[in-house]
């Protein structure tokens, strides 16, 4: 069924931006084949979330995904990095949660230094528009991030994480 | 493969579009210098080199740091290599995750199309 339309055209992949907005923001932009309805659910159901957050691709195991969805709601995610000795989480709270346009949280793995994170989405012609944007405290903060070559979610523990992905991209 | 963001880039080609700013960013690649030094080579006053550091500074091009009473300038591209490799690998994590994110809608999609049916 359905077999000549089973290659989607190349531009419908990898509509993908990522953008350092200002000195302390950073957004990411996509577009996903499917209503926000949809899209929604697969950022604030657990059993969804956990399939795609932590991609398998990057060597991680998701250990624990606990997400109470609501304002106020905490949500804790713990995974193993083969070369690190201890799991590692990320932890935060929700600050704002309407279905199914827009989700924020805060990141409080770095104490009180962590980025403000907000998705949007947009229903677009059936598709949705997600945007995902990082706002961090300070000019500072964000290029500590850089600086001490942790991803986004500004962990110390995460240059192991760093390490594995440099090695992809370093072509020193 | 590395990509700089827009603001980036208009950030680097404003100081780069002066002279003056280009030839210092030359004599730093030889050799660290003071804002005095930078200001007798190209035979300008303080207050004109601080102005034209503090351009190539917030595009990233250079950095300084005040040692003592002197203020020592050094070539800044290694820390925007680092920061666009910074970049590249958070887009890697996002690319990777929406590949992940594009399975699991399509699967909810097809769930939903499936209990539509037996609900009719």
């Amino acid at each position: 069924m359905d077999v000549g339309r089973s290659s989607q055209p190349s531009s419908m992949k990898n509509r993908m931006s990522v953008e350092r907005k200002s000195e302390r923001e950073l957004v990411v932009t996509r577009t996903i084949n499917a209503p926000p309805r949809i899209v929604f659910e697969a950022w604030t159901k657990a059993e969804l979330f956990q399939r795609w957050w932590v991609p398998k691709s990057l060597g991680l195991t998701l250990l624990s995904c606990e997400l109470d969805v609501r304002v106020g709601g905490a949500y804790r995610l713990v995974f193993r990095h083969p070369a690190a000795p201890e799991p590692m989480a990320f932890h935060g709270r929700y600050l704002e949660v309407t279905p199914p346009s827009r989700l924020v949280w805060t990141n409080e793995e770095a104490g009180g230094n962590g980025q403000i994170t907000t998705v949007t989405l947009e229903e677009r012609a059936g598709q949705t528009l997600l945007v995902v944007h990082d706002l961090y405290p300070s000019k500072e903060a964000l290029d500590e991030d850089i600086g001490s070559g942790s991803m986004s979610w500004n962990d110390e523990t995460f240059n192991q994480l760093d390490e594995l992905l440099g090695s992809a991209t370093n072509m020193e | 493969m590395v990509q700089y963001t827009g603001a980036h880039l208009d950030a680097s080609f404003a100081a780069l579009s002066d002279a003056t700013r280009r030839g210092v960013l030359e004599q730093l690649g030889r050799a660290d210098a003071s804002i005095t030094d930078l200001a007798e080579k190209f035979r300008m006053t303080l207050t004109g080199m601080k102005k034209h550091v503090g351009v190539l500074e917030q595009a990233g091009l250079v950095t300084t740091e005040k040692i003592g009473r002197v203020r020592n300038c050094k070539l800044g591209l290694r820390r925007l290599e680092e920061e666009a490799m910074w970049i590249e690998r958070y887009r890697q994590l996002w690319e990777a995750r929406f590949d992940e994110l594009d399975k699991v809608v399509e699967g909810s999609k097809r769930k939903e199309r499936v209990d539509g049916r037996r609900k009719k």
